[in-house]
């Protein structure tokens, strides 16, 4: 029988989240699990901070924080998500059916998130390496400072995408309003075809999309040492 | 006719507003095109604890006996939700400060000097070290705009999170640390290119303002099991409002850091002009909590420009529950010593006055990454006299204290103290010396 099969559920209009969390820390490390969580009704820190081989189904809408700090495991959010979804998560896989508010993904160091719909604004703010794919569009200052990781979009990026970015790597496929401080276009080379080739293989959508159609941005480097000649971009 | 000869000579008048500092930084302006960065708290003369008094016990007031009767000196942090709140065996702590502006011998000693007097150090801009939390038997995890270094299993190994919004010597101002000090270890930790001039943000990437504070500070205590206190520090400019915010955004305890509170590496413009004096902080800051009824329920801890301990006994005589150290720390280490005399002169300043910690070049081997530099700091011998120095802040505190008759130093208050100053005395609300009168309130 499957994991899912038995699932267990939680239902968050009898139980609370800080009753969730706490019965989702003490899961046993050396299995893996199954959970549903019933009426998520937008409730905010929903399944933060797992660290466990789990899988938690979230049948709704989510808050803030959905699946904060992830580590290993994967989060399922069939709805949409408020702020900071994923934040700082480690590892893991965070999915969200719907669209994300703000700072999807910020500060993320590792594993996945796949957001279905579109994402607002500071999408991957200060990623620290994890990799974001977003089916839709991004909002503005998405990006921004973002130091590690990729970040890719096959709808449309808001204003000053990738501001004062450091070593992430951006790949749009539709139009860029406008790029930020040292953000700049580059060259599409082959191993850059092949990450993004392998980052839409994860998201589930490789060969659905054609890879030429991709555009890359990465940081010019400008701004990497103090100078007053760029003061103006600071 | 006069006689020109016999006029006596006017000597030179230099100008109180172009003094020579002035003149100075005017023609470095001039030749650089760049505003001057530096380390450390404001410079300039400040109101501060020196401008207030102990009154001291005599036939209205019983003192209590110095070398005999005891006069307590703990406090308990996080009591309002924290599962597990941490109790300091004094009052006083190490105050945030990161590994990459320091170098990993002085926050080893800093964590070794605070665990022998059983109180807390804090990380800082830049992630939790093996060694810090080796050495560091109650340490407090820095929640910082740029979240360098954050992991959950780190924010699961501390005693206490602080969530940092601003600090004292830049409120409302990100951080820089130069490429020199932007070591491998300190990249790599960091998640950067080595060797780049790393930028921190002002403004934390997932939450603005006091409503979604209170969501971050409740995602923070799911994470970690409602277990560790939270604390939120802000820099002191507009302390009545912060600190009522901060206690409804949920807070178990305000870190309140004023203008004399030092930074790695900050804008003189901004340490100088930005923010307001300690002393003209801690007053508005209880009489929020005290509006609030959380006085004493919320914890506050009071930093910049704490040097001795009378300084200490003053803040908790005026509300505090707890002070933090910083600069004071670094100076026991062996910041600016005459002993480093030649050393300092090469670099263009002096013993008492070396403030360039951004650039790496410490002799004294605390603000540094060069190896050679840092090796110069024994943290074995430095974590003795951080806690040498801890010991007579304390010390000094419950001396002021028993002769104020007070059995813990927590039951200062401000009808202990007068004020040597009009200004001092409106700031902090106590009278000025000799009188009864306290500015801004009719005499009683």
């Amino acid at each position: 029988m499957s994991l899912r099969a038995n699932a267990r559920d939680f239902d968050l209009a009898s139980g609370t989240v800080r009753e969730l969390n706490a019965a989702l820390h003490q899961l046993d490390p050396s299995t893996s699990h199954y959970w549903r969580v019933l009426n998520p009704k937008g409730r905010h820190s929903i399944a933060a901070g797992l660290d466990v081989d789990a899988t938690v189904e979230i049948e709704g809408n989510v808050g803030y924080y959905c699946a904060g700090m992830n580590k290993r495991a994967t989060v399922l959010i069939k709805g949409n998500a408020g702020v900071g979804v994923a934040e700082n998560m480690m590892s893991g896989l965070v999915h969200v059916q719907g669209d994300a508010s703000q700072s999807a993904g910020a500060t993320a160091n590792g594993g996945l998130l796949v957001i279905d719909g579109s994402a607002s604004a500071r999408c991957g703010i200060s990623l620290k390496g994890a990799d974001i794919v977003v089916k839709g569009s991004i909002g503005h200052m998405s990006a921004f400072m973002a130091q590690a990781g990729a970040l890719v979009v096959l709808g449309d990026a808001g204003e000053a995408l990738g501001d004062s970015i450091y070593e992430a790597k951006l790949f749009v496929r539709g139009k860029v309003q406008s790029l930020g401080a040292d953000c700049v276009e580059k060259k599409l080379k082959d191993k850059h075809r092949k990450k993004l080739h392998a980052l839409l293989q994860k998201a589930g959508i490789a060969g659905q999309v054609d890879i030429e159609e991709f555009r890359r941005y990465g940081s010019a480097r400008r701004l990497y040492h103090f100078h007053v000649d760029n003061a103006s971009a600071y | 006719m006069s006689d020109y000869q016999n006029i006596p000579p006017t000597p030179p008048r230099f100008s109180a507003s172009f003094d020579e500092h002035t003149l100075a930084e005017i023609r470095r302006a001039a030749a650089t095109g760049i505003y001057d960065i530096r380390g450390g708290g404001a410079k300039r003369h400040l109101p501060h604890f020196d401008d207030l008094l102990f009154l001291g016990a005599s036939i209205s007031r019983y003192p209590l006996e110095g070398y005999r009767e005891k006069c307590g000196t703990n406090v308990v942090l996080g009591t309002r939700h924290a599962k597990k709140p941490i109790e300091l065996k004094i009052p006083i702590t190490i105050t945030g400060m990161s590994f990459g502006s320091l170098s990993a011998q002085a926050k080893e000693a800093l964590g070794r000097g605070a665990s022998i007097v059983g109180t807390s150090t804090t990380t800082g801009d830049g992630g939790m070290t093996p060694e810090e939390r080796g050495h560091s038997s109650l340490l407090v995890y820095q929640y910082l705009p740029s979240r360098y270094g954050m992991n959950p299993d780190d924010l699961r190994k501390a005693d206490a999170i602080e969530v940092v919004v601003g600090q004292g010597a830049k409120p409302g101002g990100g951080g820089m640390l130069l490429g020199q000090k932007i070591s491998a270890r300190v990249a790599a930790m960091r998640v950067l290119p080595e060797g780049i001039d790393q930028r921190s943000a002002c403004r934390h990437p997932d939450w603005t303002g006091p409503d979604d504070l209170e969501i971050k500070i409740a995602e923070l205590r799911e994470i970690t099991d409602w277990e560790k206190p939270i604390y939120v520090k802000v820099g002191a400019s507009r302390p009545y409002y912060d600190v009522a915010l901060s206690v409804k955004a949920g807070a178990d305890v305000v870190v309140l850091d004023g203008m004399q509170g030092g930074t790695a590496a900050t804008q003189e413009v901004f340490i100088e002009h930005v923010g307001i004096p300690t002393l003209a902080a801690i007053r508005p800051a209880v009489q929020a909590l005290q509006d609030l009824g959380m006085h004493r329920n919320v914890q506050l801890i009071i930093s910049g420009g704490i040097r001795n301990g009378a300084d200490v006994a003053k803040a908790l005589a005026l509300g505090a529950d707890a002070v933090s150290i910083g600069t004071a720390a670094l100076v026991a280490l062996g910041d600016n010593d005459p002993v480093y005399e030649t050393e300092y002169k090469a670099l263009g300043t002096l013993p008492g006055a070396y403030d360039d910690w951004q650039d790496g070049r410490d002799p004294a081997g605390i603000t540094t990454q060069d190896p050679a530099l840092a090796a110069r700091l024994d943290p074995i011998l430095g974590g003795r006299r951080i806690a040498n120095f801890l010991s007579v802040l304390t010390l000094e505190a419950q001396t002021i204290a028993r002769a104020c008759g007070k059995s813990h130093l927590h039951n200062l208050e401000p009808e202990d103290l007068v004020a040597l100053t009009v200004e001092s005395a409106a700031m902090a609300g106590v009278p000025l010396a000799g009188t009864n009168w306290i500015p801004g309130k009719p005499a009683s």
